[in-house]
């Protein structure tokens, strides 16, 4: 295998790495790889932080095996190789009344990384996580094996794989339950929240399919927490014309997104749906990947980048939620990305990220602040009996991790067996030493 | 009437790009290549994609005895008969050097098999007096240079083919279109320094459909190639022969 060096990062871009990078075409070119010269496989960097990341080292890209394997019209089981995005699913499945039964909010995410970050969408309350519909994969550990890996048969090795980021394998391939669906396209209905606690009642009363809230992280005092709940479900009817995309041509200036157009942005969006609240019908794929409508937005950032913070709590930890939300809005670091989100118990995987609870997700600028902002963050985080998300992260320490991870142990035991001259470590294992023994 | 598409070296990622393309058009593929357990999933995807018939089919350019088991497939096929020829291989030049012998495998791919097999399946084209044949050749066949002389010699013969079966399938209704891509985001560049504007699969086959939309018989891909090939062609040869480029 040729081995291509670049600098990379990922979805962030505040964090590079500068390493050998494979792309093997084919199948055959994949299992020779892992047979004699291993290394983690990275999908299409949709993760913000240093998860798709190995500084100095070599990774596998996947995104050219992305064939459709085959389909069940009887069972709804479809075969894909790691490298096929979900976004190529949708549009191709989703004409014929199937979708993934969870999408996270980009079309970009393939299946290998959906799978080892274990991804939530905005109906993780019903569905839970991606990888709870896998019913199998195959996974090409770093000896040169190749393994069949079901729920039932090699359960360990399951859930040590999906949400496992990278660390047993690389999944060359997988099966997945899709879900029938009416039509491709999606009845929404946004109703304004005036502030945290109407905004987490609201949450705790929906019981539509998808429900997802947009959170104004700039807001303060009586309007702390407002935001938008969006509320959706499939249905038929009319078909709107889906918008063309757009692509963001160059790194944008520093004030693009400074504090104070942040600011007025989000009280414009706010504003943007009537206090009555509104219902709207939208294209599947307007619904699901709003923000891939805008090609390359990260650079919107601009050249610094940016970081995402996401932690999940349980229910019984709104108020610290609300005090982590203060902080944020104070340190006027936050931009128009935010988003609240009421989870399930939903998890497949060892390391899987969701609990029962609420989970709070927001950018920000990447500042010398932030790294303070996101470490004093992750310790509440820690405290409240929550946890941070691997897929966004790449500032916080191994210190709380341990806590947050309480299957950690058994994790660190099951990858051991499967890659125990540590081949597949990430930049982001390194940080948060997850395979090293306590 | 429904058309059919031989697709010669059905596995490189040209090739795969353009069978992704014909799928969005409804169009049935013969997928032919040496990877049988490759070019089946590949039928399969193109089938889950949309194409009504997916096979693959064995083509090994190095075996023409095999060849009239695709030529007797593509016969039993109705409608519009359309090849496309992606196959060819560019060992380094440096090996090539070390074992001569290397020069038959790469002119058997790159020009001699394709051109065997067109010729087989000419007749074909000209009794339904319908069809196009899209020969990808490459800007490397445009000028021999020191890095992959015998790979452009190859290309460069093959490009002379194609220019004579257009001259004769013309005649009866067939066209023949000579592809030349540039530098193109392949397993074949990846990691190879001193790459440029580098172009995605996906903007080849865009560009072969419009060629075949068009009815063009020469195309440069991306479409820029054709200028920097004519400043290559145009440097005078005493001093071409102390360039390295
Ligand atoms: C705009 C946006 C919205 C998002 N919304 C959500 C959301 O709603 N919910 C959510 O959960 N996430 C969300 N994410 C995060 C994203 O879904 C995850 O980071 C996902 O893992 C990205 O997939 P990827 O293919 O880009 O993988 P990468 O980021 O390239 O890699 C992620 C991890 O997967 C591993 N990996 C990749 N492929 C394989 C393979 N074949 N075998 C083994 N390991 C592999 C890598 O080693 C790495 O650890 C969002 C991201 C963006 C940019």
């Amino acid at each position: 295998m040729r081995w291509k060096t670049a600098e990379y990062s990922g979805w962030g871009r505040a964090i590079r790495a500068n390493g050998q990078m494979a792309r093997p075409e084919k199948r055959a070119a994949l299992t020779a790889l892992m047979a004699e010269e291993p290394a983690p496989a990275i999908g299409m960097r949709r993760s913000y932080g240093d998860a798709c990341l190995n500084d100095g080292g070599r990774a596998v890209h996947m995104i050219r095996l992305d064939k459709f394997l085959g389909f069940d019209a009887e069972t709804g089981i479809l075969t894909a190789e790691a490298g096929l995005t979900l976004g190529e699913i949708t549009r191709v499945m989703a004409p014929r009344g199937w979708l993934p039964a969870v999408l996270p909010g980009t079309g970009f995410a393939t299946v290998g990384g959906a799978i080892a970050n274990d991804v939530h969408g905005k109906n993780h309350h019903n569905a839970g996580t991606f990888a709870q519909h896998v019913v199998a994969m195959t996974l090409l550990t770093p000896d040169g094996a190749e393994h069949r890996v079901t729920p039932e048969t090699t359960p360990d090795l399951f859930r040590a794989t999906v949400g496992g980021v990278g660390q047993t394998g690389i999944i060359a391939s997988a099966e997945m339950r899709l879900k029938r669906v009416k039509s491709d396209l999606v009845t929404v209905t946004e109703r304004r929240a005036n502030g945290f606690d109407e905004f987490i009642a609201m949450l705790d009363s929906s019981d539509t399919t998808y429900s997802v809230g947009w959170i104004d992280a700039t807001a303060r005092g009586a309007d702390l927490g407002r935001g938008l709940l969006e509320e959706a479900e499939t249905a038929g009817g009319l078909v709107p014309t889906p918008k063309s995309s757009r692509t963001v041509p160059m790194n944008a200036p520093r004030f693009a997104l400074s504090a104070p157009v942040v600011k007025l942005f989000n009280a414009m969006w706010y504003r943007r749906v009537p206090k009555s609240g509104h219902t709207v019908v939208k294209p599947i794929n307007d619904f699901f990947f709003q923000l891939d409508r805008i090609h390359d937005w990260n650079r919107l950032y601009g050249k610094n980048g940016f970081h995402q913070f996401q932690c999940v709590v349980p229910l019984s930890a709104a108020a610290q939620l609300r005090d982590m939300l203060e902080r944020i809005s104070a340190s006027g670091l936050a931009s128009p990305l935010a988003v609240l989100k009421r989870t399930g118990e939903g998890r497949a995987g060892m390391m899987s990220f969701p609990m029962e609870g609420y989970t709070l997700a927001v950018d920000l600028r990447a500042q010398p602040e932030c790294e303070a902002l996101i470490k004093r963050l992750e310790d509440m985080t820690a405290d409240a009996g929550g946890r941070i998300y691997f897929a966004k992260d790449a500032l916080c320490g191994a210190d709380r991790i341990q806590q947050m991870y309480p299957d950690l142990d058994a994790w660190r035991a099951e990858v051991a067996k499967h890659d125990p001259e540590g081949r597949m470590i990430t930049d982001l294992v390194r940080r948060l030493k997850l395979r090293e023994p306590a | 009437m429904s058309e059919t598409w031989i697709i010669l070296g059905a596995t490189s990622s040209m090739a795969r790009a353009l069978a992704r393309a014909l799928t969005e058009r409804g169009d049935n593929l013969l997928l032919a290549g040496r990877d049988m357990d490759e070019l089946e999933q590949m039928a399969e995807d193109c089938r889950l994609r949309g194409a009504p018939v997916a096979e693959a089919v064995a083509f090994d350019a190095r075996d023409p005895k095999g060849f009239a088991v695709l030529v007797s497939r593509a016969e039993a096929v109705e409608g519009t008969l359309n090849a496309a020829v992606f196959v060819g291989s560019m060992p380094e030049q440096a090996e090539i050097d070390a074992d001569p012998s290397l020069v038959d495998g790469t002119i058997a791919d790159s020009f001699t098999g394709p051109a065997r097999f067109l010729q087989m399946l000419a007749p074909l084209i000209e009794a339904r007096g319908k069809g196009t044949v899209v020969g990808v050749g490459s800007v490397a066949g445009d000028r021999g240079r020191l890095g992959n002389y015998v790979y452009g010699s190859a290309k460069a013969g093959f490009a002379t083919y194609l220019s004579g079966l257009r001259n004769r399938l013309t005649r009866s209704g067939g066209h023949v279109i000579t592809v030349k891509p540039g530098f193109v985001d392949t397993a074949m560049t990846w990691g190879i320094e001193g790459m440029f504007l580098v172009a995605p699969p996906e903007k080849v086959a865009e560009d072969i459909l419009k060629a075949v939309r068009k009815k063009r018989n020469v195309i440069y891909t991306p479409f820029f190639w054709r200028w920097i090939m004519l400043i290559i062609r145009s440097v005078p040869e005493p001093i071409f022969k102390k360039l390295s480029i």
